[in-house]
């Protein structure tokens, strides 16, 4: 049986979810994107720069039939956000958004009273909801009671790439909530990624990590490859950490015994 | 009339509709969302809507994003 998930009514089989900012170019970004299988793809709302043609052209460049995913990047009231949600529909004509209301500018940690506020409002206006937040369970908790279809808590800040930062909030909102768990920032190489589906997020959500890599296509791949192998090893069951060795060849049966 | 247009005012003749706006400004109406004060104007009422003097429209698109 295919190893699938869902966001609302949309069904996955890529757990890799990828952005579509600060690549060098729209050709390198639409090979990365390619190469990182990913089914569902992150794309920011912003006024049209009227002063040159062609401003609008950033679809062009995505391949048919991946699913976007529009965010509400850089809003700091959950007012901003809902506008900006509406815009976002309007544009794509689909029902996701990820949520994001900010509360601070040199970190970008979430603002959670207003994310839990605009994802009330959201949810009840139809959208299918999937909040960028902080690696807390009690918001996390609070944002599944919103009907937030997942949540989404960080791993370390957006674009820092520190990686998974704490490991134990993030198995403890696994605990907690019975929506999906996405990782969602922090991520800066294959590792952080594979470690992230082996503590039992059900995706994870990257673009720095990809975008700013000396190559982002061979890290789109690589980290395509590591969201597997993390989910698999997930799958397959780890083994208990010892103290001690446990050998893996027989101690009997030794020459000159 | 003066509306103010993704932040600057802008002079459009009185009784401009969204369509005309979006032609005026050879935007493709598909790629764009329009909102008109703090409210989307959803892409079938483009025709209909007619700005008034004073209106604050946005004109967005998407661009690259995480």
């Amino acid at each position: 049986m295919a190893d699938t998930w869902s966001l609302g009514k949309h069904t996955f089989t890529s757990r890799l979810l990828v952005g579509t900012g600060k690549y060098e170019s729209f050709p390198t970004m639409q090979r990365a994107l390619i190469a990182s299988g990913a089914e569902v793809v992150t794309v920011a709302v912003r006024r049209l720069d009227l002063s040159k043609t062609g401003a609008e052209s950033l679809l062009e460049w995505i391949p048919k039939g991946m699913t976007l995913l529009p965010n509400t990047a850089a809003c700091f009231t959950a007012d901003e956000a809902i506008r900006t949600a509406r815009l976002g529909r309007e544009l794509e004509m689909g029902d996701l958004v990820k949520l994001e209301v900010i509360g601070d500018k040199r970190t970008l940690f979430p603002d959670v009273e207003g994310l839990v506020q605009a994802a009330r409002v959201l949810v009840k206006e139809g959208f299918t909801v999937l909040p960028y937040t902080n690696d807390d369970p009690v918001t996390a908790k609070k944002l599944e009671d919103a009907g937030c279809a997942a949540v989404m808590p960080l791993g370390a800040p957006i674009g820092s790439g520190l990686g998974i930062r704490n490991p134990y909030n993030l198995r403890i909102i696994m605990e907690t909530v019975k929506v999906p768990v996405l990782v969602d920032a922090g991520v800066g190489t294959a590792s952080d990624a594979a470690l992230a589906m082996e503590l039992g997020a059900v995706a994870v959500l990257m673009n720095t990590a990809i975008a700013e890599a000396k190559e982002p296509v061979l890290m789109a791949e690589a980290m395509r490859d590591a969201v597997a192998a993390g989910r698999k090893a997930l799958l397959a069951g780890r083994i208990p950490m010892k103290l001690h060795a446990s050998a893996s060849s027989p101690m009997t049966g030794l020459i000159g015994s | 009339m003066q509306v103010k247009l993704n932040g600057e005012i802008r002079e459009v003749p009185e009784g401009t509709t969204v369509a005309a706006l979006l032609a005026q400004l050879g935007v493709k109406a598909q790629r764009v969302a329009v909102e008109v004060n703090e409210a989307v104007v959803t892409k079938d009422r483009y025709d209909a809507h007619a700005l008034r003097g004073g209106d604050a429209v946005e004109i967005v698109a998407f661009v690259g994003g995480g």
